[in-house]
């Protein structure tokens, strides 16, 4: 009684709160809001452990009413953990189209997603929506990294909602991924990983005690460079798999990228591949923005990145090294992009030798052998039919590979059709530079931080 | 692709001595003599500008060299107009280039990310990536943040949004 007495007391604090903050969210007053909305948390907070506590106490009727006070992140709705995913064809399961996969041959052991762990770095358009298809799929664990709140500007995208402005964007998307599926465990990471302490800080982040990778896969969901570099940096120094994502800045565009370190193109080996849209970079309006964007194109980017990371994580299909989508033609451009031995990152390359030293082993050449003797068995098996009236044959239609590691201009010639670098090939004349590199100074970093300080003072 | 650059941006830009060890602050012991080589750079950059009468900075930073930040200025219509700027050197530097900042300028204009980093994508990222790791803090400032003082602040005067005493 005295539970149900403060459940009743706490909602009505709810939607008093819910409607102050529905009166409030002009700019002026984002700050009292987000106040207001942390009041409001803590509250349902509270709200969902007692109904924890107590789950048959909250009757439909209640969960009506507070669907009435516009409360949809509601504590009633939160479903108890699931211990085992289930398979049985139940409305109350909610693994069971999951599950299905399985007995339909698709996916051999799909319970293995729950020993998963996915950290998603960039919570925008693409990461929020991707964090909450690997929520649905049941993914054993979530690592969310953004530095970044929720804006009104964002409505124009996926996953966030009015109301979650001037949150962070790690709050917001824990916030609504719990409630979806409360067997998910999500860790939320508010932080910009450029700098050199966010640098550090994501590397332990994902690092074990002992330095190892706690992750199977980094997913690489930010809008800029930096960011990439970063999470390239610190997966070749943990030797961790990641994919890599990107939506066009006019949003007509996108490509995902799968980089194994040593294995594949490392993303410092060759310029950011991208999807040619067929604009003049130069008749490109770009008066007062810096970038567009489009729920459809940054869905259907996220679509892909989780279905190539359900492939590799399950061992279904082929994970495809390299995917481009152009809108505008509905053109999906794949190709491989070997690593470069003349890399600029000075790890790369040394991955890359073990790697090759792993790939020639004599365990591997026989692993290889082995594993295709078995397909072909398979296939011979499977692929016979007893009739063929349409004449229907299987053709390989495997992409071309970049020829990297020249570092001419030439090398945009070996991309596979639709695709160009976002970025020149770093390229300088050795004669220039030594012509034009600073002379050697007999001064140390002390005697030239005073000099520029003196210049400073100088009129 | 430095087709768009006025002439004077590109005379002044090729007598910026152009940097070799590429390192970056993540490198302990070659960081130092990347900051040597940058400390150097910046030296000549600002006496070049004092001798042909075009000062527009001045820069500062941290023992380290991992934080730097100093005033610039922009003369339109012959008044001053001065703005406090800093950036961090970036975990990935030189591969990337540092975020130049105008924090009082934070929201008052679309070329511009969100704290106040200026919006540098179309122009400078290119060059920085085709010169790097040769670039340095002074091309940052000649490339980055001059190029896109000139094109801003005029605008930001002209449509009110600064004043000269603010």
């Amino acid at each position: 009684m005295v539970d149900a007495a403060l459940t009743a007391n706490i909602r009505r604090e709810v939607s008093k709160l819910q409607a102050d903050i529905d009166a409030l969210q002009t700019n002026d007053v984002r700050l009292s809001a987000e106040k207001l909305q942390h009041q409001l948390e803590k509250l349902n907070d509270q709200l969902g452990s007692l109904s924890t506590l107590a789950p048959q106490r909250s009757t439909e009727q209640d969960g009506e009413k507070l669907q009435d006070g516009n409360n949809q992140q509601n504590a009633q709705h939160v479903r108890p953990k699931v211990k085992e995913m289930s398979a049985e064809v139940v409305d109350s399961n909610p693994y069971s189209r999951l599950m299905a996969l399985q007995r339909m041959g698709i996916v051999k052991d799909y319970q293995r997603i729950r020993e998963k762990t996915i950290a998603v770095v960039g919570i925008g358009g693409v990461g929020s929506v991707a964090a909450e298809m690997l929520t649905r799929c049941g993914i054993g664990r979530l690592l969310l990294y953004d530095y970044d709140k929720v804006e009104l500007a964002n409505m124009n995208r996926l996953f966030f909602r009015p109301k979650q402005a001037g949150m962070t964007k790690t709050e917001a998307a824990a916030q609504t991924l719990r409630g979806i599926n409360p067997d998910v465990a999500i860790e939320s990471f508010t932080m910009n990983i450029t700098t050199l302490q966010g640098f550090d800080a994501f590397k332990a982040s994902i690092s074990d005690g002992d330095g190892t990778s706690r992750v199977d896969l980094v997913l690489s969901c930010v809008d800029n460079y930096e960011a990439r570099m970063t999470i390239n940096q610190v997966c070749l120094e943990m030797e961790q798999t990641w994919m890599e994502s990107g939506v066009s800045e006019d949003a007509v565009s996108g490509h995902i990228q799968v980089v194994i370190p040593g294995e594949t193109a490392c993303f410092a080996c060759v310029p950011p591949l991208v999807v040619a849209s067929g604009i003049d970079e130069r008749t490109l309006k770009r008066e007062g923005v810096c970038a567009a964007s489009l729920p459809t194109t940054m869905g259907i980017i996220a679509g892909l990145l989780v279905q190539n990371t359900l492939k590799y994580l399950l061992n279904f299909g082929q994970v495809t090294r390299y995917l481009g989508y152009s809108s505008l033609t509905d053109f999906f451009p794949t190709m491989d992009i070997k690593p470069n031995p003349g890399c600029s990152n000075r790890l790369c390359p040394k991955l890359q030798a073990a790697f090759q030293r792993r790939y020639n082993s004599e365990e591997a050449v026989a692993a290889r052998s082995a594993a295709a003797a078995a397909a072909a068995d398979a296939d011979a098996e499977s692929a016979t039919h007893e009739d063929n009236d349409w004449g229907i044959q299987v053709v390989s239609d495997a992409g071309p590979a970049a020829a990297s590691g020249t570092g001419t201009a030439g090398q945009q010639s070996g991309l596979a059709q639709g695709l160009q670098y976002s970025l020149p090939v770093a390229s300088m004349d050795l004669r220039d530079l030594q012509r034009e590199a600073v002379e050697d100074s007999t001064e140390d970093v002390d005697d030239l931080m005073s000099q520029l300080q003196a210049l400073n003072a100088q009129k | 692709m430095a087709e768009g650059w006025d002439s004077g941006t590109k005379e002044t830009v090729r007598k910026i001595p152009l940097l070799t060890v590429n390192a970056g602050p993540r490198d302990k012991d070659q960081w130092t003599k990347r900051l040597k080589e940058e400390l150097q750079a910046l030296i000549k950059y600002i006496q070049i500008n004092k001798s042909t009468d075009s000062d527009w900075f001045t820069i500062t930073s941290n023992k380290e060299g991992t934080h730097w930040s100093g005033k610039c200025w922009y003369i339109h219509e012959l008044i001053k107009y001065e703005f406090d700027f800093e950036f961090d050197i970036p975990a990935t530097y030189p591969t990337t280039a540092p975020e130049i900042k105008i924090p009082s300028l934070d929201g008052k204009t679309a070329k511009m990310y969100r704290g106040g980093a200026i919006c540098l994508t179309v122009h400078f990222k290119p060059l920085w990536a085709k010169n790097s790791p040769h670039f340095g803090i002074g091309h940052a400032m000649c490339l980055g943040l001059a190029p896109w003082m000139a094109a801003e602040i005029p605008h930001l005067v002209e449509s009110g949004v600064i004043t000269s005493d603010s």
